[in-house]
């Protein structure tokens, strides 16, 4: 037995409880799981949508803030340079429009007008106006240029220069004034030489960043970590980690950290886009997304990164409470499966319990009621039934089985009372040496219907007789008895068979209401001198030995007893010398069947009884008696045997 | 910078003419001073050296060495200076406010020319890492196709892109180039000079993808113009043989042991830059030191660490001479004083 039959069979309600609730629990599970999982990830998309349509119209409204402000950044200088082309304004008339143009402009920290080399006039190599606000307050006005500022070659004054339009410049740290991060606008002005357009200088305005920074850091959706604000190179200009502004790049980070994508998106930025991207862990120390737009007048681009626990802070929670509910509903129905499979299980468990006393013979035991109206109740009802019609058979079988013992007992009682009326002491008359009897039945049932008897007559001589009562058992018993005691009398006053025979007939005949019948062989030996005088009512013939020859006597005529009153009965006599045998039998023996259905036969009664001619009426008998039951073999005994045996040995005896 | 103990500075120089004295003199000392068996205090020197720009990792030997306490343990109490346009090596070397300086061997040639009797004590950088970087996108893959484009220059490095323009005959339109790479960037000129572990990286950095540019490496032209050397005036190199010997092989020493240990001497470096406050990224230096050995040579079967080799001299003087850069160089053996080298 394997041992998870076994604990199945130790133990029925795990396993139902199991063989429920795992493929219940589990299907539960799976959807649960998988509605979950659907949801959670419909959501978190949702959430990415609504951050990136959200950081886009927060960057939006900032970046088209600081266009206002930068555009208006660009007009002062663009206005100034547009009234240098073509006129030479004292130096006094420039100053004075420069610090117009700052006291006009506050966002402007300060403002050159450079001229090319010997542009302004043919002795200054450097011509290069400048006026700054002083942090003392006030404006301070000085000139650009020196061997150590050849402003020529800075990129304020070359870039607008080779691309011959407006241009803002990379950021850079103004190491004179407090290390502001700065950058200039710079517009290039021309002159009309030899009737061509020449390059005469720029106009540059200087601005703090630490505005645009600041705006760039206020702008921060409240889902988003953090942002930040790339140049036109990728540097950064803003960022919560100081020490990437003016160090590194995007681009750099990107090279730190062999993230081929970021270069990708650090590209796209610069390029001017727009967008919402994925970025890897480290960008923000755990996965973040990144939504990205240009600012135009700068060239630069804005950046709002959306760190994971942020932007997913309100799915992860609703994912812990959906889980943490998903979970408590999920003991929930484990607690409700096992309460209903223990309804279930609980009276089988009970019913089998109370199966094993059945069977080991309790039939008083309580079988439980079932008030739920299922199958489980219906095997309860079934199973009471079943214990009270147990209960009902077994009672009549005991009664049954008493009756049937008490019956059998008598019938015991009957077959010995029976056998005490047939003479059983033998030799019966020891003091007559002129003859031997011997007789024996062999009931087919505990009580048979054959008889035999035999007693002395006055005058010398022997009655003796064999009968067979038609029927079986206790009738066959009584009618046998009467019988019995009817032949002694009758026998007792005829004094002959055939008397006896007429007689004892037509007294079973009076009130024979049972019409009960009998068939009797009957004779009378005169022992002193052998003469014998046989009658037959119905009887099998007998069998007699003389001279060690067996042979059958022809019956006189008369027929069975019982029947009709007043029947005659005729006599065969003989006379038997010294050694002779008489034999009377039952039709038990003639008849009696082997297990092909074959009869024993009169033939085979005669050789017997020949085997045996020198023989004692016991060896004959028993010999006859023998052969009979070897003969029948297996076969079941269907009719009384009865042999009576007499010899004659003559007045002297053997 | 002092010196400590006994006098050894017999003026040679004078007694026997310029080039036969120095070598005598050097051959004396090597005889007489047999390297560190001789037992000479810690601390025995003080010397200020200065490299030609800020602190990078162009000058990594250096700050490693000193970091490592290599110069300290030759007995060499060396400051390094903050190089940078503020303080340009030259001048401080004739000034004397430098014992020893790095330079290009091109400048070296021309401060030299000018009357500064410096010598090359050892050459670091034996390829050149000018090179001229193009837009590929406006068309430049060939030399060729730099004809009539604008091409911004630096002032003081022209000789070799002016010979690699003659080279291929190709017209360029001249622009100043500043200090930066912006005005590439922005596309105001269609090519740019660059050093190539230094704005070759920035331009990559500012988001320009290696495939989006040309550019041509001088020296695979015919034009290798070996860069950093040390040099010091032959004055110092008389009259302390052992300091410049020391000195030298403290560098080389801080040289291997940063190419053997590049994060490490990434952090010397960044921390050499915050001290002075020089702005710059890691990614940078890595990329900066990395070139560094490639044009140093190092690994390469060629020309062992420290030596000049006499074709690389003698090409770089000749293109001087011919663009009438220099008046005259000095022979070979006369500028370049192999103190040590490491094979």
């Amino acid at each position: 037995m394997s041992p998870s039959f076994r604990g199945l069979e130790i133990r029925p309600l795990r396993g139902l409880a199991w063989r429920f609730s795992f493929p219940v629990l589990t299907a539960a599970a799976c959807i649960f799981l998988f509605a979950f999982g659907y949801s959670y990830f419909y959501i978190r998309s949702l959430i990415l949508n609504d951050a990136g349509r959200d950081a886009e119209s927060v960057t939006m409204a900032t970046v088209s803030r600081v266009e206002v402000i930068l555009k208006g950044v660009e007009r002062p200088p663009a206005f100034l340079a547009r009234r240098l082309e073509g006129t030479k304004p004292p130096l006094r008339e420039i100053q004075r429009q420069i610090i117009d143009l700052l006291q006009t402009n506050p966002e402007i920290f300060g403002s050159a007008v450079a001229y090319e080399p010997y542009g302004y006039d043919e002795k200054s190599l450097y011509f290069a106006p400048y006026v700054c606000r002083s942090p003392y307050g006030g404006l301070a006005p000085t000139f650009l240029g020196g061997d150590d500022y050849r402003y020529f070659y800075l990129d304020w004054y070359q870039i607008p220069r080779e691309l011959g339009r407006p241009a803002w410049s990379e950021p850079y740290l103004d190491e004179g004034g407090g290390n502001i991060l700065m950058a200039t606008y710079s517009v290039p002005f021309y002159t009309w030489r030899e009737g061509e357009r020449a390059f005469l200088g720029v106009v540059t305005a200087d601005i703090s960043l630490q505005w645009l920074t600041q705006a760039v850091r206020d702008l921060t959706p409240s889902q988003a970590g953090f942002s930040f604000l790339v140049s036109r190179n990728g540097v950064f200009v803003a960022h919560p980690r100081e020490e990437y502004v003016m160090r590194q790049s995007i681009f750099s980070i990107a090279e730190e950290h062999g993230d081929g994508d970021l270069r990708r998106i650090g590209r796209e930025m610069i390029a001017g886009g727009k967008g919402f991207v994925e970025l890897k862990d480290y960008f923000a120390g755990e996965r973040a997304w990144l939504y990205y737009a240009p600012l135009p007048s700068l060239g630069w681009s804005v950046g709002v990164v959306f760190p994971a626990h942020k932007l997913f802070a309100g799915v992860r929670k609703l994912a812990a409470v959906t889980l943490f509910l998903g979970g408590a509903g999920f003991v929930a129905l484990l607690l409700v499966i096992i309460s209903v499979t223990r309804g279930v299980t609980q009276p089988l468990v009970c019913l089998a319990g109370k199966a094993r006393e059945l069977a080991g013979g309790n039939l008083d035991t309580e079988v439980p009621v079932v008030s739920s109206r299922d199958e489980v109740a219906d095997l309860a009802r079934s199973f009471r039934d079943m214990r009270d019609s147990l209960k009902v058979y077994i009672r009549d079988l005991t009664r049954t089985t008493a009756a049937k013992e008490r019956i059998e007992s008598e019938l015991k009682i009957a077959r010995s009372i029976q056998m005490s009326f047939l003479p059983r002491r033998f030799p019966p008359f020891p003091e007559r040496r002129e003859f031997r009897v011997f007789a024996v039945v062999e009931p087919a049932r505990e009580v048979g219907g054959d008889l035999y008897d035999f007693f002395l007559l006055e005058g010398g001589r022997l009655f003796f007789a064999v009968g067979d009562v038609s029927g079986k058992g206790m009738p066959a018993a009584l009618f046998m008895a009467v019988t019995k005691t009817l032949l002694k009398d009758a026998a007792s006053r005829c004094g002959t068979p055939e008397g006896a025979l007429g007689n004892l007939n037509d007294r079973l005949c009076e009130d024979n209401e049972a019409t009960m019948f009998v068939t009797i062989g009957c004779g009378v030996l005169a022992y002193e001198t052998g003469e014998m005088t046989l009658a037959s009512g119905g009887h099998n013939p007998p069998v007699v030995v003389a001279g060690g020859r067996a042979s059958f006597v022809d019956n006189p005529p008369g027929i069975l007893l019982g029947v009709q009153p007043g029947a005659a009965y005729g006599t065969a006599r003989l006379r038997l010398r010294p050694g002779d045998l008489v034999i009377l039998y039952s039709d038990g023996v003639t008849e009696a069947m082997n297990e092909q259905g074959e009869m024993f036969s009169e033939e085979r009664l005669l050789a017997t009884v020949a085997a045996r001619a020198g023989g004692t009426p016991e060896e004959v008998a028993g010999a006859v008696l023998a052969a009979v039951r070897g003969f029948a073999g297996g076969a079941p005994q269907s009719d009384d045997i009865t042999i009576l045996v007499l010899r004659y040995d003559g007045p002297g005896g053997p | 910078m002092i010196r400590d103990h006994g006098a050894r500075g017999w003026n040679l120089h004078c007694v026997f003419g310029r080039p036969l004295g120095l070598f005598l003199l050097l051959a004396v000392c090597l005889l007489v001073s047999p390297g560190e068996a001789l037992p000479s205090p810690p601390d025995a020197y003080r010397a200020t050296f200065l490299p030609q720009w800020l602190p990078q990792a162009q000058f990594a030997g250096f700050y490693v060495a000193q970091a490592k306490g290599f110069y300290k343990a030759r007995g060499i109490d060396l400051t390094i200076l903050k190089g940078g346009p503020d303080l340009p090596a030259g001048p401080a070397l004739a000034a004397g406010r430098a014992d020893f300086v790095t330079l290009f061997l091109a400048e070296a040639l021309k401060l030299r020319d000018r009357g500064l009797d410096l010598v090359n004590i050892a050459q670091l950088v034996q390829r050149s890492g000018f090179i001229l970087v193009a837009n590929r996108q406006r068309g430049i893959v060939r030399p060729e196709d730099l004809n009539g484009k604008k091409v911004s220059l630096w002032t003081d490095f022209q000789t070799q892109p002016l010979a690699f323009f003659r080279r291929y005959g190709v017209e360029v339109r001249p622009v100043v180039q500043g200090s930066t790479v912006n005005l590439f960037l922005r596309g105001g000129v269609d090519a740019a000079c660059a050093m190539w572990y230094n704005e070759y990286h920035t331009i990559l950095s500012a988001g320009i993808d290696e495939n989006e540019l040309t550019v041509f490496f001088f020296d695979r032209h015919g034009l290798n113009f070996p860069e950093d050397g040390i040099y010091a005036r032959r004055e110092t190199c008389l009259r302390e043989p052992e300091l410049c010997r020391r000195f030298v092989a403290a560098t080389l020493e801080g040289w291997e042991y940063a190419f053997g240990h590049p994060e490490e001497a990434l952090q010397i470096v960044m921390k050499a830059m915050e001290e002075a406050n020089v702005m710059g990224n890691r990614v940078h230096q890595r990329w900066m030191l990395n070139r560094m050995r490639d044009l140093m040579g190092v690994g390469d079967s060629g020309t062992p660490l420290g030596v000049l080799r006499r074709e690389d001299y003698r090409r770089v003087a000749e293109e001087l001479e011919k663009n009438g850069l220099i008046k005259a160089s000095p022979p070979y053996g006369d500028f370049h004083v192999p103190l040590l080298s490491r094979p």
